[in-house]
């Protein structure tokens, strides 16, 4: 049984996501915000679901589609979106942009914009966490494209030989850009990679937050209790594009409208009443959640841009020279 | 003549080699895409690359030749050493050069050293095309322009075009050229044009182009910061300053004679790029001027680069990382002395 508090933060999570992706789409047609934009429509199941099983102060990385993440991992909302418009009360102050949200206070090691660049820096704090005797749990997001990388390879083959109990989630939402996942696999299942390093892994749907969550509870404590790391593939669909201004001329009508079926956000409210929510709950649910996001939108519009010369901060922690000009 | 972007300049580049030499093929994410929804219409070639620069091969040319990865870059790179070994003429796309670091090793050691290392019996005529570049909002992992860095590896050529004649011209060049060569293709200027004659010639690698005549100041300038020199030129040319600029075009190997040339002309060198300053293209050049023209020289040579800092992502941030036309104005004045 899952609380009703629980129940509840995932619905809000889960709403918020959408209507904030749905929202930056919007604007991105609007070409009010500078800058590539990667959303996550169609994630947000996983974001959620493995969310709801961490507390705040686990560790994850993320990967330039990481709106999703970020808002589940308790990242400001009002800072997420100012980052986007790159304003200077942005998350990152403004240095980062969509693709780098992350805030190391909320748990988050980093977005990085290179593929498969994450594993091996969260092999790198599940390390810390056994050296110290510490029993955060610490999970890697990244894409099915990403397993086709040597960081990722190299991430695996380590935690597996040292007995870290990270998570691996890989996201397979069927695409690798404009490369659909069923043709750059080699093998049947993605998760059969694993096979190379005897490390366990699991298949879930990822459309449906709740089977997320429990698969990646039972990971994080199979994990912990084995002393090894565990691969879990959540299969969903992108229904964004690659970026926003992606033609997406590769997916299929048929397709998306297959898996518009799935949509995570139909499926978890086909579920509410399952979960003890009822229509007026879940209405609750859904207004505050949109309020929320109008705010963020509305706040980030009003925030100030850096001053030019604040590019010259924080390069490094400390340096015995002015940075030059 | 035609008017050609720098994008479908280097597209005809492309075809052209690819029809030309059968030995010829490409490597890289999506420089097709639609792989494995060929099934239904209006999927294949649905990218050509992130901005459609090699749209159109793989109908033309077919998948046996124009190859989409997975994102494997240490594999196709290295894949695309010894093929070249072999007899192939590969030429692979490194999405941004900011993705450099995932198969840094193959250009660095392999590519770079073969040659060398085992007795001259083999080369390795491969081109990585990579696209470089700030001033697209697209933060601290896809915005670098890393010149320098090949620049600095013995065994590699670097070429960065400013515009669609040079950059068709020396994309011809860097395909049939026996060494691997790093072709920067500056993400701004993709869709800047001028005139392309369709029967262009290959440009030599190694020989630099005079943009603009002057007598007063040089001014050495880097792919993009072309621009910048050109619109400086122009407003310095209202208060009777005459600028040179030059544009080295390849930087392994660099035209230093046709700097050294100019420097003699005009005695004052501004040097401008787009690159973090250290162990730059800026101080390469300042510093082989200041070795070989010492007594030629009227000042010492002023350096207009980025800071010593990640590329920011905000735009008031970005546009000061990036040098501007003011810059340079505002250097060329305090040179002249008004
Ligand atoms: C090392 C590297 N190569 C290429 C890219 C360009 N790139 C960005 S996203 C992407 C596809 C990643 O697909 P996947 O891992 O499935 O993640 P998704 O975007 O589907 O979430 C590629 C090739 C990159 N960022 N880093
Ligand atoms: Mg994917």
């Amino acid at each position: 049984m899952i609380e009703k508090e629980k129940i509840n933060w995932i619905y809000k999570k889960i709403f918020t996501i959408r209507f904030f992706e749905e929202r930056i789409k919007k604007i991105a047609k609007e070409k009010k915000v500078p800058g590539y934009l990667h959303t996550c429509i169609g994630s947000e199941a996983i974001c959620v679901g493995v969310m709801a099983a961490l507390n705040q102060d686990d560790w994850i990385s993320s990967t330039y589609r990481n709106h999703g993440h970020a808002i589940a991992k308790g990242c400001e909302l009002n800072e997420i979106t100012s980052e986007i418009y790159g304003r200077k009360t942005g998350i990152c102050k403004g240095r980062g942009g969509s693709m780098h949200i992350s805030d190391f206070s909320k748990g988050m090691l980093g977005s990085f914009g290179i593929v498969a660049a994450g594993p091996a820096v969260v092999l790198g704090a599940a390390l810390q966490e056994k050296i110290n005797k510490s029993n955060k749990t610490c999970v890697s997001f990244f894409g099915d494209g990403a397993i086709h990388n040597g960081a990722f390879h190299e991430a695996a083959g380590l935690a597996k030989l040292w007995d870290i109990p990270m998570i691996f989630v890989c996201e397979n939402n069927g695409y690798a850009e404009a490369t659909a996942t069923d043709w750059h696999l080699n093998t049947k299942e993605l998760s059969d990679i694993t096979k190379a390093y005897d490390m366990l892994s699991y298949i879930g749907d990822g459309n449906n937050v709740f089977e997320v969550y429990d698969i990646t509870k039972k990971a994080i404590n199979e994990a912990k209790q084995k002393n090894t790391p565990i691969f879990l593939e959540f299969k969903n669909y992108r229904f964004s594009g690659q970026y926003e201004g992606d033609t997406q001329l590769y997916q299929p009508q048929e397709e998306i409208d297959k898996a518009k079926q799935n949509d995570p956000i139909k499926l978890a409210k086909e579920n509410s009443s399952k979960y003890g929510l009822n229509k007026n709950d879940l209405e609750k649910i859904i207004n505050e959640a949109k309020e929320e996001v109008d705010k963020a939108f509305d706040f980030a519009d009003t925030q100030p841009w850096p001053q030019p010369e604040d590019a010259l901060e924080e390069v490094y922690v400390n340096y015995p020279l002015e940075i030059n000009r | 003549m035609t008017i050609k972007t720098v994008k479908d300049a280097i597209n005809d580049a492309l075809v052209q080699s690819f029809e030309e030499d059968k030995n010829v093929i490409l490597m890289g994410e999506d420089i097709a895409g639609g792989k494995g929804r060929e099934q239904y219409q209006g999927t294949q070639d649905a990218w050509g690359g992130p901005f459609g620069v090699t749209q159109g091969l793989y109908t033309k040319f077919g998948g046996e030749r124009v190859r989409d990865t997975t994102i494997a870059e240490a594999g196709f790179f290295g894949a695309a050493i010894g093929a070249a070994m072999t007899g192939l003429r590969p030429i692979v796309e490194l999405m941004y050069v900011d993705f450099a670091g995932v198969c840094f090793d193959q250009m660095m050691n392999q590519a770079a050293k073969v040659r060398y290392m085992f007795g001259g019996k083999q080369k390795v005529p491969m081109v990585v095309r990579t696209v470089v570049g700030a001033g697209f909002r697209a933060g601290s992992e896809h915005s670098q322009t890393l010149y320098s860095l090949y620049t600095h590896i013995p065994g590699l050529k670097v070429v960065a075009p400013y515009d669609a004649y040079d950059a068709k011209g020396l994309l011809l060049s860097s395909i049939k050229d026996d060494d691997p060569v790093i072709f920067m293709e500056h993400k701004r200027l993709y869709m800047t044009s001028c005139e392309v004659p369709d029967d262009l010639k290959p440009i030599p690698l190694g020989k630099g182009r005079i943009r603009r005549e002057g007598s007063d100041v040089t001014i050495i300038a880097i792919q993009r910061m072309n621009l910048f020199a050109e619109e400086a030129a122009n407003e310095l040319e209202k208060i009777n300053i005459s600028c040179e600029i030059v544009d080295p075009r390849t930087y392994s190997p660099l035209d230093e004679e046709l700097i050294f040339q100019s420097v003699k002309k005009t005695g004052n060198v501004i040097v401008v790029d787009e690159s973090n300053p250290k162990c730059s293209l800026a101080s390469e050049i300042s510093s082989l001027i200041s070795e070989k023209c010492f007594s030629d020289l009227k000042a010492a040579v002023i350096k207009i680069t980025a800071p010593h800092t990640p590329v920011p992502f905000s735009p008031p941030m970005e546009d000061f990382y990036i040098p501007s036309t003011k810059k340079i104005i505002d250097a060329v004045k305090k040179l002249k002395d008004v």
